[in-house]
């Protein structure tokens, strides 16, 4: 599974998708669990992409060598 | 002062004309630019305007012909501020002189306006607003361009925003003035810029609220072509709820305020959590829900007369095979008798029909010895010419003596 072109977006699609054709039942054992084992790749990649992210909060500033990023002060009322 | 010299006396149309006259020769009144407020507006039925042009302290008689008052974008009204490019003249009858207006701007706010409305419709005409090329926001944005100043409230409104929704935000500011002349080339370039870099998934356009004049950047039209033209979906965010800037128009999406672009360009991330995890648990369910009925299925099968005696079948099928077999050797037989039948049938048939059954009644064959072919006629036959005569019990070797035919033959 090449998941560099999926957003998380497309990947709860997906998923949505998955669960729903599960549901119906109308699938053979076979396929069942081979869409099963996709669902469960693509719960671990959005889980994944929603810890990944780090907290980051910058400025982007113009230099003679391009943009550079400073960051931001912290609010407290922001935590 | 011939005129006058030589009658001395005057009537007023004379004099009205002189002075017009006078006017019409000066430079500068012929062709001028005038600013004033407008009072006594009339709207005449023959589509010319006459008003008034007023300051603090001095009045001015002005009129506009239909010819160029119904080029005017926009309806001039008492108390407006206006410049007014025309030229003064004399009105003979009433001896008075005037300004004939040929074109009139708004001054001030009122021109803001005018030219609010001629660039959204040029821009509108353009098709920079077609609903068709909005984009949709991406769902859960990787990074966030906010195009906005550092100081203020707005950066902090949104940045607290995104922090309650999605504590783990990546937010890149690109700061610019929001007002002023700078303000507008410095919102489009960081618009662009963010573009270049491609280091954000969705920019927010975003100013806090003010006077239409603090607001004016996000109406220019250089605003306006770098949010049509970014790649990037763009959210528009200025002043408040009922302000509404070109930029507005144009961007992907608008929001009412900037803390409200905040709430549209990130989702909560308990709100996601749990749908995701409602999808888990209904994977799961599914799935198990699917073995398990699978499993009754196999059960059920496994249960079945097949599996508990499976050579019950063979046993049957066997037996099946005894009786088509001793079926078929019957039907054999039968057609071997018949077959039998038949044939002697044919071969008694074959024996009445044999020339040997002729031979054994007196008749006889005659060959030639020369080359075996039957002598059917005496002029087959030469004297001489040796024969062989077949009889029911042997064969005689002749030499024909002599030749008679017949008379009838």
């Amino acid at each position: 599974m090449d998941n560099k072109e999926v957003t998380f977006e497309q990947a709860m699609a997906e998923l949505e998708e998955i669960v729903k054709k599960l549901e119906k039942g109308e699938l053979t054992l076979d396929e069942s669990i081979s869409f099963f084992r996709r669902g469960v790749e693509l719960t671990k990649y959005c889980s994944k992409k929603l810890d990944e992210a780090e907290r980051s909060i910058t400025m982007l500033i113009e230099g003679e060598n391009g943009v550079t990023e400073k960051e931001l002060p912290e609010l407290e009322q922001g935590r | 002062m011939n005129m006058m010299s030589a009658m001395n006396v005057l009537t007023v149309s004379q004099l009205n004309k002189y002075i017009k006259d006078l006017i019409s020769k000066d430079v500068v009144l012929s062709g001028l630019w005038v600013k004033g407020e407008i009072s006594n507006f009339k709207n005449h039925y023959s589509g010319h305007f006459y008003f008034t042009l007023k300051d603090e302290k001095s009045l001015l008689k002005c009129v506009m012909f239909r010819s160029n008052a119904s080029l005017l974008p926009f309806m001039p009204e008492n108390g407006m501020k206006v410049i007014i490019r025309g030229y003064i003249s004399v009105f003979e009858r009433d001896g008075q002189y005037q300004l004939y207006a040929e074109e009139m701007q708004p001054d001030g706010i009122g021109a803001l306006y005018i030219a609010f409305e001629k660039l959204k419709k040029k821009l509108e005409a353009e098709g920079l607003f077609d609903a068709s090329r909005k984009r949709r926001l991406p769902f859960l944005p990787g990074a966030i361009g906010v195009v906005t100043s550092s100081t203020g409230a707005v950066i902090r409104d949104i940045i607290n925003v995104l922090s309650r929704r999605f504590y783990n935000v990546n937010l890149k500011l690109y700061p610019v003035q929001v007002q002023g002349e700078q303000a507008a080339g410095q919102i489009a370039a960081a618009v662009r810029r963010f573009n270049e870099l491609d280091n954000v998934d969705v920019i927010i356009v975003a100013r806090g609220g003010g006077s239409l004049e603090e607001l004016w950047p996000f109406n220019e039209e250089i605003v306006a072509r770098s949010i049509y033209e970014s790649r990037i979906p763009v959210i528009s965010a200025v002043g408040h709820e009922t302000d509404f800037t070109i930029a507005d128009f144009v961007a992907d999406v608008r929001a009412p305020t900037p803390s409200a672009a905040a709430e549209l360009v990130m989702p909560e991330r308990a709100v996601v959590e749990n749908r995701l995890d409602g999808l888990r648990l209904r994977l799961r369910n599914a799935v198990m829900k699917k073995t398990s009925m699978e499993r009754l299925l196999l059960k059920r099968i496994e249960g079945s007369v097949a599996f508990r005696q499976p050579l019950n079948k063979i046993y049957q099928d066997r037996m099946l095979l005894d009786v088509q077999k001793k079926y078929m050797q019957k039907a054999l037989s039968a057609l071997n008798t018949e077959y039998r039948n038949r044939l002697s049938l044919l071969a008694a048939t074959l024996d009445t029909l044999s020339p040997l059954k002729s031979l054994a009644r007196g008749y006889s064959i005659t060959k030639s010895k020369k080359d075996g072919s039957l002598i059917k006629s005496i002029h087959a036959v030469s004297v001489g010419d040796r024969l062989e005569i077949s009889l029911t019990d042997g064969r005689l070797g002749c030499t024909v003596d002599s030749i008679e035919g017949d008379n009838n033959g």
